[in-house]
């Protein structure tokens, strides 16, 4: 059984009371950094740590909190980033709504830490019971004394309050969301200045992931130092992975950071193995937007090295063989699964939450969407596939934020890896139709179900 | 995409300012255009979408231009331009809900309602549209009905059946409770 930090008590009847959480350790580290460590002794265990960023960056979070600017009269503002909204991520809504306290516990300490006495917790508006569950949890820790005026007696002030986006996927962009959270149209900024010299009402802010918050507990709870033997490398502590797709049991599971990707895929202990007897086609590790991968590819690295569910080990191979661990939103494809509908189902999503300020996402995006559903729909000819290659070249790296590179990397990668089936569905237009390419050389290496090994 | 349907002059209920006086406190002094987005929330759950006279009388309120309240209630996709069915069933069309069966679903819907997508029923009751991914990718296919975003998940034909056909009974009996088993995003 692996080791769980944040999910160890997802099960305890009543968990997501202020009551139940308290009697299973809830709000130790809130009491622990409050009372025995400063500020800057925090920052320096979050550091320690290893932690980074959960929400699909990577970044270091202690680092991230070490940059924020400390100008004299100003106040200072902690964000954080609950508009999960990448396709396959569903990990902060699970957490959200079981174990609520667990995220404001890791938001007054994280608050401590940055010195911030106004924190927002902003949430996509479409998780309004998740919305609920929250101000609830705010409500019962200010009864306790956990928030407000005078922290338990320590002389901090913290004031928590959540805030509904609107529905666009662009608000999980740090300066989209803090644009939103000023009432304006999410369009990110650009950067620099960057958020932790001027974020939020121009003031140092600092924006994290809803599952980086809740790890600040137990490394808090536990010290830095223990936090960062648990996992391998740079990849320290334990990450939850949303399971979706052609899965036996899709769920969020707590990872160590390091456990071989077949075992999370085919052991009871997570997802079980692919649905329907059928054989894996293609895993998508880290979102949508990352790159997919073939089986073959995606179970062992083009070394013939075993893959593991590690932000080094995903990525092993840069974007030719490797993809990314993004926010951990695993997403499975069986052999029956057509990658070109797949992909022009993405670029559609990509084309829909375009925010429309650069030119190369907001027109780049919607040829993508248009030249896919030529191709899926028996229209396309060979020439397009390049079309979209070159299409995607020109908005990587030309735009503002991140959601160009976004949209343009699966595009990328399934032509780089699945071209055969695009030619296919050009060759075969009214095949192409009613069934599905066959798994030919990218298919799982296992055995199919029922055959010895 | 700003409806110009005429409808009468909005005046927010005392109830309703008081919400809106709660939120306005949550910002620093000056910065009360932060409430803008979960006004226009409340707005949208007393009226069903939001008018332009609605969002006039928001402007006014927040003390902002009105294209200010304009341009956010067009960027966001929650925000309704024009009226909608009393249930507007909001299916999750993206990758991960399509593996497991997210378009029959819609098909389905289309077919039970007998509406197209966006349109509403000749009794006012529904409507329904595919939107973009919910973060619901695990327990998929996926709806959400406004304005409590009360979720339905693992949807099969014969579930959406029943939920169609619960709402029918629930409001014809005025009961008010939408739910029959609590979905798993709702715990």
């Amino acid at each position: 059984m692996s080791r769980k930090l944040l999910l160890e008590h997802i099960n305890v009847p009543g968990i997501d009371t202020f009551d139940v959480y308290r009697q299973n350790g809830g709000y130790r580290a809130v009491e622990k950094a409050l009372k025995t460590l400063t500020p800057d002794e925090v920052v320096e265990e979050v550091k320690k740590s290893g932690l980074r960023g959960r929400g699909g960056a990577g970044f270091p979070t202690g680092m991230k909190w070490s940059f924020l600017a400390k100008p004299e009269g100003k106040p200072r503002y902690l964000v954080c980033n609950a508009d999960e909204s990448e396709p396959g991520t569903f990990k902060d809504r699970y957490l959200m709504t079981y174990i609520p306290h667990l995220l404001i516990e890791g938001m007054i300490v994280a608050s401590f830490a940055l010195g911030a006495k106004t924190s927002y917790i902003y949430v996509r508006g479409e998780m309004m019971p998740q919305i609920r569950i929250l101000e609830k949890a705010i409500a019962e820790a200010k009864n306790a004394g956990f928030l407000g005026k005078n922290i338990l007696g320590t002389g901090y002030d913290l004031e928590l309050y959540v805030q509904p986006g609107g529905g666009a996927y662009i608000c999980g962009e740090e300066t989209a969301l803090i644009e939103s959270l000023e009432g304006k149209r999410g369009n990110p900024r650009i950067k620099p200045p960057f958020p932790a010299i001027s974020g939020l009402y121009n003031c140092p802010t600092v924006v994290n992931n809803v599952e980086s918050i809740a790890a600040v507990v137990p490394i808090i709870n536990d010290g830095g130092e223990e936090y960062a033997k648990i996992g391998i490398g740079r990849s320290t502590g334990t990450k939850l992975i949303s399971a979706s797709g052609n899965i036996n049991k899709p769920g969020v599971y707590e990872i160590e950071l390091g456990v071989p990707v077949e075992e999370f895929l085919y052991s009871d202990e997570y997802c079980g193995g692919i649905a329907n007897g059928k054989r894996l086609k293609a895993v998508v590790p880290g979102g949508s937007s990352v790159p997919i991968l073939p089986a073959n590819l995606f179970l062992k690295t083009v070394t013939g090295e075993a893959r593991l569910m590690s932000y080094e080990s995903l990525s092993e191979g840069g974007f030719v063989t490797g993809s990314m661990m993004g926010s951990g939103g695993f997403i499975a494809f069986d052999e029956d699964q057509c990658i070109v509908r797949n992909t022009w189902n993405f670029s559609r999503f990509y084309h829909h939450e375009s925010c429309g300020q650069c030119s190369p996402c907001r027109e780049g995006t919607g040829w993508m969407e248009k030249v896919l559903h030529r191709l899926e729909y028996g229209h396309g000819k060979l020439s397009d596939i390049d079309l979209l290659v070159d299409v995607s070249k020109k908005i990587e790296g030309n735009t503002i934020c991140p959601l160009g590179d976004a949209a343009a990397w699966p595009v990328a990668a399934a032509i780089r890896h699945f071209r055969d089936e695009f030619e296919w569905h050009v060759t075969h237009p009214q095949e192409a139709m009613e069934r599905n390419y066959g798994l030919a050389h990218y298919a799982d290496p296992l055995p199919p179900v029922g055959e010895p090994a | 995409m700003l409806s110009i349907t005429h409808t009468d002059e909005i005046i927010f209920s005392p109830e309703l300012v008081t919400k809106f006086n709660e939120i306005v406190g949550r910002y620093p002094e000056g910065k009360q255009k932060s409430a803008l987005l979960p006004i226009l929330h409340l707005v949208q759950a007393e009226y069903g979408w939001v008018s332009v006279p609605a969002m006039d009388k928001v402007a006014a309120y927040l003390d902002i231009k009105p294209i200010e309240v304009y341009e956010v209630a067009t960027f966001y996709t929650m925000y309704f331009l024009r009226p909608q069915g009393k249930y507007v069933l909001e299916v999750c069309r993206t990758g991960p809900c399509c593996l497991v069966g997210a378009e029959k679903i819609m098909k389905h819907i289309e077919h039970k309602l007998g509406v197209k997508e966006g349109e509403v029923t000749e009794d006012g009751m529904f409507s329904w549209r595919g939107v973009e991914c919910l973060a619901a990718c695990g327990f998929a296919p996926v709806l959400q009905i406004g304005p409590e975003y009360t979720f339905y998940e693992n949807l099969t034909e014969a579930k959406v059946d029943e939920l169609i056909d619960n709402l029918k009974l629930t409001t014809a009996n005025n009961t008010g409770a939408l739910i029959k088993d609590a979905s798993t995003g709702s715990a």
